[in-house]
């Protein structure tokens, strides 16, 4: 019974990253396809934690943290990125 | 190390001494401490003369590589001695020749030693080897010395042009030479040309044999100047004039000789060996002579008489061979050896006249400085020694009597008319082609014979065509080697029978081994064909000599560089302009192609495996079932693949990349592999970052604009790869379905926590079972970062830069 529910929820969660990457191809702007990246990273923690359940296994804990944290750097980088055209700035001081 | 082996070796040894001599001795001609080696030598050969003429031979081994059955073994029977009598004798020769030919003050006399010296050793080492591989060996010596002494005037433009030619045409035929050899040792399993002889017939049968012959014979023609390779020896003619004398006349152009003579009761006796052989030596004898007549420069004409001489030589040395045919009987043979007889006869004599005249040459050059017959003329009074030379040396070429090419010339008609009573090899209906073709080439070598000597002796004497002021004789130490060959012509020419018993003889027996012969050289047979077609030939020349104004007009004379050579020179132009091309075509400098080769390649050789192994299988045993949200990952991981190409945008294509990351690390996850998505995220992110930052440093005007290529044979290329992959991992699946072996990953398992104590498996593996491989990766990524480091930092401005 659980199986079956966590399947049915993983299929919706599949359905949710695929309207992500529709979102990432088509745009518009730029931001659009940030943030649908974004998503796509959440979602994927959300997959990630119903995987241990339907697998029965704590191993994919650290995962979860550590989506967190790069969905996070990556949006940050080509939000910066789309910014000032840099990811990192070359003199701390000037700005 | 016996005599035989020193004596070999001690030119190459003497060649080292040589620039000390000339750096240190200043005062005397280097050529002086040359002398007194081929002196030496001659002498000690000699020595050896009673030895072979009583049909003994001598045979000596040092080992060299043992294992691959190459030893330096000298052999010395008739035949080698013979030669190395001629190259020690005439090689004393030419060096006291050219101690007064060559200026101790202005010419760089240590080159000119060590190379001559280098020649000496190597073609003594080419006569009196047994061994092939040894043979080869001082063969290539000998066309590397002879190249480096036609250049020996280097800055010329034409000495380096025939240096090159004679460089390209000998050594390729050497090339092929190592090949027949060997061929020769597949079939004999021994280099030793004793060895080979012993197992004549069994390899007679073998079809290895005609590729053998065939490859041999290839060397040997192309340095004994044979047709069509015989377009190197006229311009090896730059060379200083004791060089032409010594290797273009008396040695180096005889070594095809020696090898043909050599592998005659290996070969001999069959139709092949007799047909080729025959009808290249006649054709080169007839080609040579009738293009010597075309020349107007001394040393060209002798050239191209070399050229038809050798030929001669080679045709007899074919006819010969049959008497080796096995159903002879005893007294048929006889007919055949004289054949045999005269090649080595004529060898001798072409020796010995052949460098008197060539020496001549060299002095009419050097007194006049010039060679060319339209401006002599008139020396007779001026120069009566060398005058003298001259004509003992023409009317020997030409094959008058007294002189010894009378006899061997009387010889080569018999031979030829004894061929055509030949009823073996098709004889009965070509024979008689050899004779008339032999005659009519006679009638040209006794044109060109008169016309050297009245366009050089005879006539006005026009001191206003030469540049030197007083033209006067030879100093005398010039002229005492072409006396003694002068002398030597007469002597031979008046008391043959001196060398038959003693040197002729023995070479015979070498060459056609188990034959019963009887030698008598004699100048008077009574009359026959051979004297009649001689009356002929000196009737004929001198109606054509006399006749000589009307056919000089005609365009064929006129025109005196060989045909042959527009085809040595296009074709090598051609070969450059080819491979350049070739080379053009395939390096365009575009990485791009480069791939496309790689990847077609890869395509064509998979691919042709599986076909020619039908290896193709599809197995779904052992297939886990497929979740249903599954299908819906890999729609979006396949449109995310297939979307990244048509994406215009730079940033865009970044963002879609990262979305296929995170789908990676998704399957990694469905699939139970906690590390690898831990990894494979952060590679991921720091990919994206890293691109970010290189597209900073992109060019300004196209930042983030680019738009992807399309070609269809990319297209082609790329389903191709990918088609070929799926295959492969389908049959490989379905292999480790049907080989039933047990993977290795079950003892990882089990032993993890047992031996290695830790109980994340992937971990244990990493550092533990496979450590080794981790370490190197982690150098990788060591060499990756100073890489990185060094890219940025080090730009070579001059100053300090890291």
């Amino acid at each position: 019974m659980l199986d079956t529910i966590l399947i049915t929820v993983l299929v919706m969660m599949s359905i949710s990253l695929l309207v992500c990457f529709i979102r990432v191809v088509i745009g518009p702007t730029m931001p659009d396809r940030v943030v649908a990246l974004d998503t796509f990273g959440i979602n994927l923690i959300g997959f990630i934690a119903l995987l241990m359940i339907l697998q029965r296994t704590s191993a994919y804990a650290e995962i979860i943290l550590v989506i967190g944290i790069l969905a996070f750097v990556g949006s940050i980088a080509l939000a910066k990125f789309l910014e000032r055209g840099v990811v990192i700035d070359r003199d701390r001081n000037s700005h | 190390m016996t005599a035989l082996h020193w004596a070999t070796l001690s030119p190459f040894l003497l060649a080292i001494l040589i620039p000390f001599l000339y750096k240190y001795v200043r005062k005397i001609h280097t050529g002086w401490f040359v002398l007194l080696l081929p002196i030496t030598l001659f002498i000690l050969f000699l020595q050896y003369l009673p030895t072979t003429s009583s049909g003994l031979v001598v045979m000596e081994t040092i080992a060299w590589v043992p294992s691959l059955g190459i030893n330096f073994t000298v052999y010395l029977d008739g035949l080698s001695l013979l030669f190395a009598l001629l190259i020690t004798g005439i090689g004393a020769l030419v060096v006291l020749y050219s101690i007064y030919y060559l200026s101790n003050k202005t010419e760089s006399l240590n080159n000119f030693y060590v190379y001559l010296l280098m020649f000496m050793g190597a073609m003594l080492g080419v006569v009196i080897s047994d061994n092939l591989i040894v043979l080869y060996v001082f063969w290539e010596l000998t066309s590397l010395a002879s190249s480096l002494l036609i250049s020996y005037w280097f800055h010329r433009e034409k000495s380096t042009y025939g240096a090159q030619k004679s460089m390209l045409i000998t050594v390729f035929g050497g090339f092929g030479m190592l090949g027949g050899f060997s061929l020769l040792y597949v079939m004999t399993n021994t280099f030793s040309i004793r060895g080979i002889i012993e197992q004549a017939d069994v390899i007679a049968q073998n079809p290895l044999f005609i590729p053998a012959m065939l490859l041999v014979l290839l060397g040997a023609f192309t340095k004994s100047a044979q047709f069509p390779f015989h377009i190197w020896l006229p311009d090896a003619m730059e060379a200083p004039t004791p060089v032409s004398a010594y290797l273009h006349s008396a040695t180096m152009v005889k070594a095809g000789i020696y090898l043909v003579a050599r592998l005659t009761p290996v070969f001999g006796g069959v139709a092949e060996w007799f047909w080729i052989i025959s009808a290249v030596g006649l054709f080169t004898l007839l080609w040579g002579s009738v293009s010597a007549v075309r020349q107007k420069d001394l040393k060209s004409i002798l050239a191209f008489s070399t050229i038809s001489q050798l030929g001669l030589i080679m045709c007899l040395l074919g006819l010969g061979s049959a008497s080796l045919y096995s159903g002879f009987e005893g007294t048929e043979t006889i007919l055949f050896t004289t054949a045999t007889l005269a090649a080595i006869f004529h060898l001798i004599n072409h020796a010995t006249f052949k460098g008197s005249l060539f020496m001549t040459v060299g002095i009419i050059d050097h007194e006049t400085g010039t060679r060319d017959i339209r401006k002599l003329g008139g020396l007779m009074a001026i120069m009566p020694i060398t005058f003298t030379i001259s004509l003992v040396g023409l009317a020997a070429m030409a094959g008058l009597p007294p002189f010894n090419g009378f006899l061997s010339k009387e010889m080569f008609f018999t031979g030829l008319v004894n061929a055509t009573q030949l009823d073996i090899f098709n004889m009965q209906t070509w024979g008689f082609i050899f004779p008339i073709v032999g005659w009519v080439a006679s009638v040209f070598t006794f044109v060109y014979c008169l016309i050297m000597f009245f366009k050089t002796f005879f006539g006005k004497f026009k001191p206003e065509n030469f540049d030197v002021k007083h033209v006067h004789e030879a100093p005398i130490g010039m002229l005492i080697s072409p006396i003694i060959l002068g002398s030597l012509v007469i002597l031979i020419g008046f008391f043959p029978n001196l060398l038959t018993h003693s040197i002729i003889e023995p070479a015979i027996s070498a060459i056609l081994p188990d034959q019963r012969f009887y030698l008598d050289i004699y100048h008077w047979h009574g009359i026959n064909t051979e004297l009649l077609m001689t009356l002929g030939v000196i009737a004929f020349g001198t109606v054509i000599y006399l006749t000589a104004k009307k056919w000089m007009q005609l365009s064929i004379y006129l025109r005196e560089r060989d045909p042959l050579n527009y085809m040595y020179d296009n074709g090598l132009i051609g070969l450059i302009k080819g491979s350049t091309k070739v080379t053009q075509m395939q390096m365009t400098g575009l990485l791009r192609d480069y791939f496309a080769y790689m990847l077609t390649f890869f395509i064509l050789a998979i691919g042709y495996t599986f076909i020619r192994y039908e290896a193709f299988a599809i197995d779904t045993v052992n297939v886990a079932p497929i979740s249903p949200f599954m299908w819906i990952l890999v729609l979006i991981f396949i449109a995310a693949t297939l979307s990244v190409p048509f994406i215009h945008h730079r940033i865009s294509a970044v963002i879609v990349v990262g979305v296929i990351g995170f789908l990676i690390a998704l399957f990694f996850a469905v699939f139970s592999a906690p590390d690898l998505v831990l990894t494979q995220l952060l590679v991921e992110t720091v990919m994206v970052v890293l691109l970010l930052l290189a597209f900073y440093h992109l060019p300004e005007l196209r930042k983030e604009k680019f738009t992807p290529r399309f070609n269809g044979v990319n297209l082609i290329i790329s389903i191709g790869v990918g088609v070929l992959v799926t295959l492969t991992a389908l049959s490989s699946f379905a292999l480790s379905n049907q080989n039933g072996l047990q993977p290795i990953s079950d003892f990882f398992l089990e032993n993890a926590y047992k031996l290695a104590g830790g109980k994340n498996v992937v971990n244990v593996i990493l550092v533990d079972f496979r450590g080794i491989d981790t370490l190197l990766e982690v150098l990788v990524l060591g060499i990756a970062a100073l890489g990185v480091v060094t890219l940025i930092k080090l730009r070579m401005t001059g100053r300090e830069d890291v």
